[in-house]
């Protein structure tokens, strides 16, 4: 509690060094959602001694709150703010990406929500190590974890810094330690608890938000889409192209990479898997996976509305454009003028106050994600062989979490002003080639071996951040080489591939594994898994 | 019976979505058709119709796991 106080006298009222009506009023939204979401987390506080409650909320989150926390989790600012921008630049593109974020659900529903809640107490690697050897595959789940989260991680923070830069006029490095201070204090002392319900909040006021804005676009057209899609064209200097897929994706060896690393990097994000446990049963499971996609697909509705209303509000007022023409702050802060332009000040406070929200709340959710992996999975069953209380297991990973916390904040310092919108990609192509195909595997190919997940999985890292390195992203518009050693920026169809061929060589050529033993863990793991008994 | 529907359904979802990923890598001009005389093209109708399928799918999943599955399921149990 006194932690709380210290926190409050830090950031008093005058942080938010306001400068017109909407950044005040932004201010006092946030700082209700702030103060709401802390005295959540001091309640919660009281019953994080208990692991059960510290990982997966007691079990007792209900399906349909669960689905507003994983749409919370899965709707970033990157995708509403990012999706969005992207329809205003090139139109139909952003629906690509939209689909194939939203598609990769109703798969994580059919295969593996309900296998996860059956199977898994906390993290997935409970899952994996029923059958496989517990040591090797936990240190092979949580790198798979820690990459993923870390990478996810620096994206949010650097987005999160200039994104309240540009909202708030607060300086960046402020910015950033606000972020990462609040995220460290949901996270060590509220635990799942307070981290579901500060994702539960967010996903309400960002749903409600979105809504309203789409909503007022569509008002201004006489609820036709036809007569939006008509203005944004007349309006937009690519005109009719902007109706169908153009530049963002020329080959079809990139749309169908992009397509696999969206699917099985979705069923692949520990973050959101860790979310399944916190339900008491199969049934509240998928009742989760429904509600997810339902919202998770309404909004991405909502948000192409949103894009092609910024084309024609935005486009040709100078209010919003810098001297080449171009929107002012980027791209991404489409939805955000859009709000201003279509809602006045009050609006534009409001989104902006969610924006921020969003952005706190997902972080939120990646750093438990990751102090799970290292509480549990590297602490207590790698390092203590199993053998370590509740007590220190829960003390290493609230410790964990104030860790990632200051590495996230000290890693989104460090990264300011660079382009980290690649690393949400990467942090998919790895989630799609280890974590997925472990998991995938575990549950449905009987004659995986430890070694085969072990090495395969590695392999599968391996390949993933070499092939990204040497793709355009990073070998061209990082390091600035003329021609990339990896054409495709999209990596994943080869990297998937290269992960189930290791992990399927290096199982069937694996003789050191018992057969017969092998085959009776599986036995029992698929009875254990669609009947939630042994 | 519930790896059948589980495999199947995905099978569906996954058939829609790259047919609709295929068509943007080899002939996107395909999606720019105008659907009458609106301003709405043929892309934006089955791009939307995969996200409402996606939704509506995962109901009817859902709705037989829940109601019917788990029933059985019980009767295994004991």
């Amino acid at each position: 509690m006194i932690l709380f106080l210290a926190f409050f006298s830090l950031f008093p009222f005058p942080v938010f060094s306001s400068t017109g009506q909407s950044n005040y009023f932004a201010a006092i939204i946030f700082l209700i959602f702030v103060i709401i979401t802390l005295l959540i987390t001091y309640f919660a506080s009281k019953k994080t001694n208990v692991k059960e409650n510290y990982y997966a909320a007691g079990g007792k989150i209900s399906g349909f709150q669960n689905g507003l926390a994983i749409a919370g989790d899965y709707m970033s600012a990157a995708s509403f703010l990012g999706i969005s921008g992207l329809v205003f630049y090139s139109g139909f593109d952003g629906l690509i990406y939209s689909i194939g974020f939203l598609v990769g659900w109703p798969i994580i529903l059919f295969l593996i929500s309900e296998r996860l809640k059956n199977l898994g107490k906390f993290t997935f690697a409970d899952i994996t190590s029923i059958r496989l050897e517990q040591s090797k595959i936990r240190i092979l789940s949580s790198i798979g974890t820690l990459v993923t989260i870390t990478l996810y991680l620096i994206a949010q923070m650097v987005g999160a810094g200039s994104l309240i830069q540009i909202l708030f006029g607060l300086n960046y490095e402020i910015a950033v330690w606000i972020v990462g201070l609040l995220m460290i204090i949901y996270v060590s002392f509220g635990g799942m608890i307070a981290t579901t319900w500060v994702q539960i909040i967010k996903a309400f006021l960002l749903i409600f938000g979105a809504s309203v804005l789409a909503f007022l676009v569509f008002k201004e057209f006489s609820f036709s889409l036809s007569n939006l899609l008509y203005e944004a064209v007349s309006v937009h200097e690519s005109k009719m192209e902007i109706l169908f897929p153009g530049k963002l994706i020329s080959d079809p060896i990139s749309a169908i990479s992009l397509g696999i690393a969206l699917i099985l990097g979705t069923a692949g994000l520990p973050h959101i898997l860790m979310r399944f446990f916190t339900v008491p049963d199969a049934k509240s499971a998928r009742i989760s996976a429904l509600y997810a996609t339902t919202f998770i697909g309404y909004f991405y509705i909502l948000t192409f509305v949103i894009g092609f209303g910024a084309i024609v509000f935005l486009s040709q007022n100078p209010l919003y454009l810098d001297d080449t023409g171009k929107l002012l702050g980027s791209n991404n802060m489409a939805a955000i003028h859009l709000s201003h332009s279509i809602g006045g000040e009050i609006f534009l406070g409001f989104i902006s106050a969610v924006a921020f929200a969003t952005i706190l709340a997902v972080v939120s959710g990646l750093t438990l994600a990751g102090a799970s992996a290292i509480g549990r999975d590297l602490f207590v069953y790698v390092i203590k062989k199993g053998k370590a209380n509740e007590k220190e297991e829960l003390k290493v990973s609230k410790f964990s979490s104030v860790f990632i916390g200051l590495l996230a904040i000290f890693l989104g310092i460090f990264f300011e002003g660079q382009n980290v919108a690649f690393m949400v990609g990467l942090a998919f192509a790895v989630a799609a080639s280890t974590n997925f195909p472990i998991l995938f595997l575990t549950i449905s190919w009987k004659n995986l071996t430890t070694n085969g997940a072990y090495y395969g999985g590695l392999i599968g890292l391996v390949a993933t951040i070499t092939l990204v390195v040497l793709g355009p992203t990073i070998w061209v518009e990082v390091f600035g080489f003329q021609n990339a050693i990896f054409p495709y920026k999209y990596p994943a169809i080869f990297t998937v591939s290269i992960s189930f061929i290791a992990i399927f060589v290096i199982s069937i050529s694996d003789k050191k594994t018992n057969k017969f033993e092998n085959l009776e863990k599986f036995n029992k793991l698929t009875r254990k898994a669609y009947l939630g008994k042994l | 019976m519930n790896k059948i529907i589980a495999f199947s359904f995905s099978l569906l979802v996954l058939f829609f979505y790259f047919s609709f990923i295929l068509i943007i890598g080899f002939k996107p001009e395909l999606f720019g058709i105008l659907v009458g005389d609106s301003y709405i093209t043929v892309g934006i109708v089955i791009g939307l119709f995969v996200i409402v399928f996606s939704i509506f799918i995962t109901f009817v999943y859902t709705f037989i796991s829940n109601n019917y599955l788990d029933k059985i399921k019980d009767q295994l149990n004991k």
